[in-house]
């Protein structure tokens, strides 16, 4: 057969033309509108939404936009957005993993009982409990060697030694342990879900109330441990950086973003790759680092309402949420397990196709979400200083789902950021500081945060309805 | 005539009590397109799948190359430079061009993407197959149309220095100008050398590009015959009744004589 030309021939304007070249400015926000407008939103909405909240909520109350209600609003989110963070791993490959909260709690719960006993979880749980403690742990450290996921094996590992050897008291062996205790919830669900093949709704409910049951069994009805008294545990959620410390995250902060975004940016243009437009990504990493000049400024400001003592720095919150924001944009952007978890919640059978292990790619994001889940429990319980009966429980878990979902990660998967976990968890916390400021009774709170809620979902309804069809 | 490239020998494969392929004989030569055609369980996807190690045959001998081969998973036929195409795409709508192309094989370190290698690996395969209709290759998958799906998931399969490309049903669910399209792109693998396997229902696509065309019926091969040979007509006879005049399986009651 003759090579007759066809009609792609003639289309051939279009013959990556648009690849090799840079894009204009104008082209750019152009081509930026026509995509929202065929409905790829991202985390739009929940940004603007954020913006019109802060306005509202500023013209109401005078307290809001002080300095201290800022920081206080910020350590108050924290732990909800990590735990929000970790969620988004699942929701990627499109499950949901509903134990991420009490989870969360089980592992604070064991924080607590360390640091409480001096490191002889033996005495605090009762023999019979602490035998069968370290059986579970035993069983996450072989399923995760089932699973062949070394990391998983290797940190509940740690968790049963931490436990065995009844080291003392030490607020970093005690953050670690928690750590290690996600992980070792994670292997548990990650087996049953990836491996058993049982729905991930269903194993991550009845994990639900099992990690309930297992910090009532830790605490005691109506019980409380509290680790305020350790200065590093106190300072987790309380504490605040230096003003030279707030300023070399600053440095690090917006340096290391522009120094990212700037080096390969230019590495693209000369390699002739797709590129932004030059000015727009200047832009960007100029106004990154110029709020983030301004956040520094104001919150190294001393904030404190009485005059006697001085409350000023960034707090450690941010850092932390920060460094985890970092983290798991790296991984799943710059990485091939990143890229093999957005590729099994696109299309499982795809990726199974071209050779990607998928059941331990959908256990092992169960694993990141209680370990990262974890990590937030350590910040809310540092902001009450005390783990209670009902840590991580209520609505912690709800809440954590639906920053995610408000930041605009879909819940089919395929699709969402660690970001949108940021976005979506500082909107759910500046509704509840900001109602609470007004002081609204507990059922405006609660109504007004279901309303956010069915709201994002809706935007994303639409916004998914408006690609289908404009998409091709 | 070049000796085949790849070479089945009597494959079996059964489901439980289904015997599905019987004795299979199958040749794919270098440069050539080869038709498999056949009705609808006449076992074209099975023996599509045996080939690709989505199966394991339970009897029988392939040969890629000369040498005696065994399949027993996708990355063995992989390794050999076995690519599929299949009927349902397997690409990721959420994932550009690049990703799909590279998906379970990224370049760079698994901690490390190299996303400028991919991107101009991707760009120059895309080219050399005279792809013009695709705008950019960080395009989403989900944006784009059924027949630019189609070339990239044709793109993604030579990507990786194959030999043999199989197609299932390219065509089945494009519309005129994209099956214009992709019967160019699958004519343009085989002038590069690659054997090329098609499994179409489309008769008037199957002429068009194949060299030689074998006919499953009811799990045999009923012929295997230089298309140029054959008529519509006929091969329309050994899919629907495993026969044409000389051609095809040996009627029943001179196999009883």
């Amino acid at each position: 057969m003759t090579q007759t030309p066809t009609a792609s021939s003639d289309r051939a304007i279009t013959d990556f033309g648009i690849d090799t070249t840079t894009l204009s400015t104008a082209e750019a926000v152009r081509d930026y509108l026509a995509r929202v407008r065929a409905g790829q939103l991202g985390s739009l909405p929940a940004l603007l939404g954020l913006i019109a909240l802060v306005i509202m909520f500023s013209a109401l109350s005078d307290v809001f936009l002080s300095l201290n209600n800022v920081a206080n609003l910020l350590a108050q989110g924290a732990g909800q957005t990590m735990i929000a963070m970790g969620i988004v791993f699942v929701l990627l490959v499109g499950e949901i993993d509903l134990s991420a909260g009490t989870a969360s709690g089980a592992a604070g719960a064991v924080l607590a009982m360390h640091f409480v006993h001096d490191g002889n979880l033996l005495g605090g749980m009762g023999s019979t409990v602490f035998i069968v403690f370290n059986l579970v742990l035993a069983l996450a450290v072989v399923l995760a060697l089932l699973l062949r996921i070394w990391p998983g094996a290797a940190l509940a590992g740690v968790a049963i030694v931490i436990s065995v050897s009844g080291m003392t008291a030490n607020p970093w062996l005690e953050m670690l342990l928690a750590l290690c205790v996600g992980a070792a919830m994670g292997c548990i669900t990650g087996f049953l879900v990836a491996r058993i093949g049982m729905p991930s709704f269903v194993v991550t409910l009845a994990l639900f109330l099992t990690w309930q049951g297992v910090i009532l069994q830790f605490i005691g009805e109506g019980g409380t441990l509290g680790i305020s008294s350790s200065p590093v545990l106190n300072k987790v959620a309380n504490g605040n950086l230096s003003t030279l410390g707030s300023w070399a995250l600053f440095a690090v902060g917006a340096g290391g973003f522009g120094a990212l975004m700037l080096g390969q940016h230019f590495s693209r243009l000369r390699r002739g790759l797709v590129t932004q437009p030059t000015p727009l990504v200047l832009f960007k990493v100029g106004g990154v680092a110029a709020l983030g000049a301004v956040a520094t400024m104001l919150l190294t400001i001393n904030r404190s309402p009485n005059p006697s003592i001085v409350i000023s720095g960034v707090p450690y919150v941010v850092p932390i949420v920060l460094a985890l924001l970092t983290l798991g944009t790296y991984v799943l952007n710059r990485t091939s397990y990143g890229r093999h978890i957005y590729a099994v919640g696109g299309n499982r059978e795809a990726a199974r196709r071209a050779g990607i292990n998928v059941t331990k790619i959908r256990a092992s994001v169960f694993i990141v979400s209680s370990s990262v889940a974890a990590l937030g429990a350590i910040v809310y319980s540092s902001k009450v200083g005390s783990v209670d009966a009902q840590a991580g429980g209520l609505n912690t878990l709800l809440f954590a789902v639906g920053a995610a979902v408000i930041g605009g990660t879909s819940l089919f998967g395929g699709r969402g950021r660690v970001f949108d976990a940021v976005i979506g968890g500082t909107v759910l916390a500046v509704v509840a500081n900001g109602l609470g400021l007004l002081r609204q009774p507990a059922a405006v709170v609660a109504i007004v945060t279901g309303l956010v809620l069915l709201l994002a979902a809706m935007v994303d309804a639409l916004s998914r309805r408006r690609a289908a069809t404009a998409g091709r | 005539m070049t000796e085949p490239i790849l070479e089945l020998h009597g494959l079996n494969k059964s489901f439980g009590p289904v015997h599905v392929l019987h004795d299979v004989d199958f040749a794919v030569r270098a440069g050539e397109v080869t038709a498999l055609v056949g009705d609808n369980g006449a076992g074209k996807s099975t023996l599509v799948k045996c080939i690709a190690g989505i199966y394991t045959s339970d009897s029988g001998d392939v040969r890629f190359q000369g040498e005696e081969v065994h399949i027993r998973g996708p990355k063995d036929a992989a390794a050999l430079g076995i690519e599929v195409v299949y009927q349902d795409l397997a690409l990721a709508d959420n994932l550009d061009i690049v990703q799909n192309m590279f998906l379970g094989r990224e370049r760079g370190s698994g901690w490390l993407l190299d996303e400028a290698s991919m991107e101009r690996a991707a760009r120059e395969t895309l080219a050399s197959l005279s792809v013009r209709t695709v705008k950019s290759v960080r395009t989403p998958v989900a944006s784009l149309s059924g027949g630019q799906r189609q070339t990239v998931a044709i793109a993604k399969s030579v990507l990786w220095d194959s030999k043999v490309v199989l197609l299932d049903e390219p065509t089945a669910a494009l519309g005129v100008a994209q099956t214009r399209q992709v019967l160019d792109l699958v004519r343009r693998l085989a002038e590069q050398g690659l054997g090329v396997v098609l499994i179409s229902h489309n008769m008037a696509d199957v002429f068009e590009v194949s060299d030689r065309i074998s006919v499953l019926y009811l799990g045999r091969v009923a012929a295997e015959v230089q298309t140029k040979e054959v008529t519509h007509g006929q091969v329309v006879e050994l899919i629907t009744a495993g026969r044409s005049g000389e051609l095809g399986l040996a009627r029943p009651d001179s196999a009883v004589l």
